[in-house]
């Protein structure tokens, strides 16, 4: 086993650990209270001016309804075209949306290696339709993804060093990070251009390194980007870029979240666990060490007299 | 360093004042106020200074005592170290722990929020209003704190401001320059939620070091608890102001109406902001005509803390939100009634209906409203009948933030007064879209110090240039005109703009609620409710 191989087993259970704990955090949090954001894509019928169930008459008596498919419409509009970008602030558009665009072409390029690499294991005709069509695509996406994702971490890296108004917000590491980007996929980009623009050599690699094997890069440059390739993945996810993540809470636990709590529901079991905790503010309206259900209940002045 | 400069990290900075206003900087206003030109916002004077923090902004909002010694200085920033990591845990802030974790840990700083933000751009985009501004003094103090190589990696990471009395008197007061509006988190393509962030910087000084505004606290939640109303209004002092709105109501519309109190299993509980009984009796009085002459079973609730539905936790302390908020659901549950409506008041809406939906739990889970859906009915289901042409003037709506951007109760006062008021007009942008009145979460009742000279000059702003844009075409004194705001925040916001902007001399620009119009167009009612005169 080669060096840049077990750095590729390593990267992908870096990223893949920190993508799965970080949404277990988040999941894993308590119920909140209420703090949805109008307009919500859900809302059937009301979803294009921002309206909700709480403009009807006698609401808790009428079916809630859910458009599923509006939700989702939203959902493929943000995550593909970055629409929320595109309407607010369309100058970063410009670079945010080529690099977003280029890293799914990116993630679709990788899975497209593992699929290829599996129809061999598979046993499929390396000559074969199956596997031509994989190695086209897989052309496709790598030059295309690649491309893109130099292009906008280069314009992204241009605007936030240009903008003061970024420029004042930017810590040293985010700069670093796009740096990264720039590296690693121009590196990439070149040697697959150069060495193996067929990506006959990547493809071997990676049967290779999903059957165990060993996987010979004889060329140093391949290397190179492989090894580069492996870090990226596994720093993305232990960085606020992998704020992927959080969006999807953001959206659906936060922004989205209208279902309200009918008496003797799901949601009343989990509130009243909640103001089982015991909290530990320490002003002095606040009852010491009490549980949210006494304190949150029990009126106590600013010196701490019932 | 000019006021559009300032760094995240420069709160620290040990000076008089970390920025001096400009009024000049302020964003111009459209015709006839083109020419406006502002008086500066009062100095604070020097013996206040030594008393009263003022080094943020020359301004004060949330009045901090200065400690007398270093020693006790040490000790509040020592407590607020200690109130960041009850923010972060589950037992001490279940109720908004998702949400603040989500935003102070994943902004990507794109500053999208900025130009959202009503208040940073009418300040001449001064910096430190830039909503990003405070959530990232906040995110940069936590994760140096929280994180095992904080220390280490500080410069690399941003995490690099040293906590200092300076850092936490500033941010303290600096809370309480955004208006919890959320416009910017509409805005943000992640759903990064600064109004929250703020809301929560809020919390901390309130729950841990006992620092809040007086406005909210001592004479808000505390008071209302104690005595029934934050206005000071104890039960029977509702009594007399019952008594005198039937008889105001008699002598205004001929009208003889017993307002029924504590009656048991009415199908309506309504629940006014008791601001309206004080400064504005005939919001509650028409609500009164509009009720008897539908024919609803309603009624008022007299119990403690049952008459007026502020709840102003909703804006700096969840404990205190917790204890109004639950006080309100025994005064229904006691009550028995079918449902709870809630008067033209915004974040009462708000306090009872989406974030008190998971606070009214069993028994107490009785169902809410709002009034204006109930008005939707009454009006476009023609169960009480209105002649529009006794509202033929031109009309705005002001959309109150809580009631639009967070509950999405948008359609419902359009239609009503599109049945209404025939020159009806929307302002630009509106709906779930639009601009905060500037007296959000808290300020409208925040009038000491020369805190109002801010509110009226930057934080409300905006919505006086929407105002004035929305009549263009009649702006002149010879044509009376109404804002519509069914909200009493709001209401008392724009009615401190008016008078600032002399809007009422110079316009003919008058305001109200919804309520009042709809009875001024019932035909069951004397013509003329509606009284133009400026209060």
């Amino acid at each position: 086993m080669e060096f840049w191989q077990i750095l590729t087993y390593a990267g992908a259970a870096v990223a893949l650990g920190a993508i799965v704990l970080r949404a277990v955090r988040y999941a894993g949090t308590p119920i909140h209270l209420r703090w949805e954001l109008y307009p919500v894509a859900h809302e059937k019928g009301r979803a294009d001016y921002g309206g909700s169930i709480f403009e009807e008459l006698d609401w808790w008596t009428k079916p809630r309804q859910v458009d599923h498919l509006n939700e989702l419409k939203e959902m493929a509009e943000e995550i593909l075209f970055l629409k929320g970008v595109y309407l607010h602030n369309r100058k970063l558009w410009v670079f945010s949306f080529p690099f977003h665009f280029g890293l799914y072409l990116v993630t679709a390029w990788l899975a497209l290696l593992v699929v290829a690499a599996t129809g061999r294991v598979a046993g499929a005709d390396p000559g074969g339709g199956f596997i031509s069509a994989c190695m086209l695509a897989i052309q496709v996406t790598g030059y295309a993804g690649l491309a893109l994702v130099l292009t906008g971490s280069i314009g992204l890296l241009f605007r936030r060093m240009s903008n003061p108004d970024i420029r004042r917000y930017s810590a040293p590491v985010e700069f670093i990070n796009l740096a990264f980007f720039i590296v690693t996929t121009g590196v990439a980009l070149v040697v697959q251009a150069m060495y193996d623009p067929a990506f006959k050599g990547l493809t071997d690699y990676m049967y290779s390194t999903i059957t165990f094997n060993q996987a010979v890069l004889p060329d140093m440059w391949m290397r190179t980007e492989v090894v580069l390739g492996s870090l990226l993945v596994a720093y993305i996810p232990l960085t606020r870029m992998a704020h992927f993540v959080a969006k999807y809470f953001l959206y659906h636990d936060v922004r989205w979240a209208d279902e309200p709590n009918p008496r003797g529901g799901k949601i009343e079991g989990r509130i009243k666990q909640a103001f089982g905790y015991r909290m530990d503010w320490d002003a002095g309206h606040i009852q010491k060490n009490g549980t949210w259900a006494e304190v949150g209940t029990e009126v106590i002045d600013d010196e701490g007299e019932k | 360093m000019k006021p559009q400069e300032t760094r995240p990290k420069d709160i620290c900075l040990d000076c008089r004042q970390l920025v001096e206003l400009d009024v000049g900087d302020i964003t111009k206003l459209p015709p006839p106020y083109d020419d406006w030109v502002d008086e500066p916002i009062a100095e604070v004077p020097d013996e206040k200074r030594e008393r009263f923090e003022a080094s943020l902004d020359g301004v004060i909002g949330n009045v901090i005592p200065v400690p007398g010694t270093e020693e006790e200085k040490q000790a509040l920033v020592e407590k607020f170290l200690v109130g960041i990591d009850k923010l972060f845990s589950k037992e001490d802030n279940w109720t908004f722990l998702q949400p603040f974790l989500l935003s102070i840990e994943n902004c990507v700083k794109c500053n999208t929020c900025a130009d959202a933000c009503p208040i940073f751009e009418a300040s001449g985009r001064v910096e430190i209003y830039r909503p990003l501004f405070r959530a990232d003094v906040l995110r940069r103090i936590a994760n140096r704190k929280r994180s095992k190589l904080g220390a280490l990696t500080g410069r690399l990471t941003g995490a690099d401001i040293p906590v200092t009395w300076e850092t936490v008197a500033r941010l303290a007061d600096l809370a309480y320059r955004c208006t919890l509006c959320r416009r910017c988190a509409q805005d943000c393509p992640m759903g990064i939620d600064n109004g929250l962030i703020a809301r929560e910087i809020r919390k901390l000084f309130s729950q841990e070091l006992g620092i809040h505004p007086e406005e909210l606290h001592g004479a808000g939640t505390m008071k209302q608890l104690h005595v029934g109303s934050s206005t000071g209004m104890n039960p029977m002092a509702l009594a007399d102001i019952l008594e005198f709105a039937e008889e105001d109501i008699e002598e205004r519309t001929g009208l003889n109406i017993k307002i029924p109190v504590d009656k048991a299993g009415a199908d309506i509980l309504i629940m006014h902001n008791a601001g309206e009984f004080l400064s504005w009796p005939e919001n509650l009085q028409a609500f009164a005509i509009m009720f008897e002459l539908a024919g609803l079973s309603w009624t008022i609730a007299s119990d403690l803390v049952g008459y007026d539905s502020v709840n102003y936790g909703l804006f700096y302390d969840d404990i205190q939100y917790s204890r109004v908020t639950l006080k309100h659901a025994e005064v229904a549950r006691k009550l028995g009634v079918k449902k709870v409506v809630m008067g033209e008041c915004g974040h009462a809406h708000k306090a009872f209906m989406a974030t008190g939906d998971r606070m009214w739990l069993g028994e107490s889970n009785i169902p809410r409203e709002s009034c204006l859906t109930l008005m939707e009915d009454l009006v476009c289901n023609e169960k009480i009948m209105v002649d529009p042409s006794r509202n033929d003037f031109p009309v705005t709506l002001h959309d109150p933030c809580n009631i639009t951007r967070s509950m999405g109760i948008v359609m419902p006062q359009r239609k009503v007064l599109k049945k209404i008021a025939p020159q009806f007009r929307e302002m630009t942008p509106h709906g779930v879209h639009n601009y905060c009145c500037g007296g959000g979460s808290g300020f409208a009742i925040m009038q000491s110090n020369n805190f109002p000279d801010w509110r009226m000059r930057i934080a409300g702003r905006k919505k006086f240039a929407q105002i004035i844009s929305a009549f263009d075409d009649c702006i002149g004194p010879e044509t009376n005109k109404y804002v519509c705001a069914p909200c009493s925040n709001c209401k008392g916001q724009i009615r401190d703009l008016l008078t600032y902007y002399e809007a009422w001399d110079r316009c003919r620009i008058l305001y109200g609620g919804l309520v009042e119009l709809v009875v001024n167009a019932m035909v069951d009612v004397k013509e003329g409710f509606l009284e133009w005169d400026f209060h």
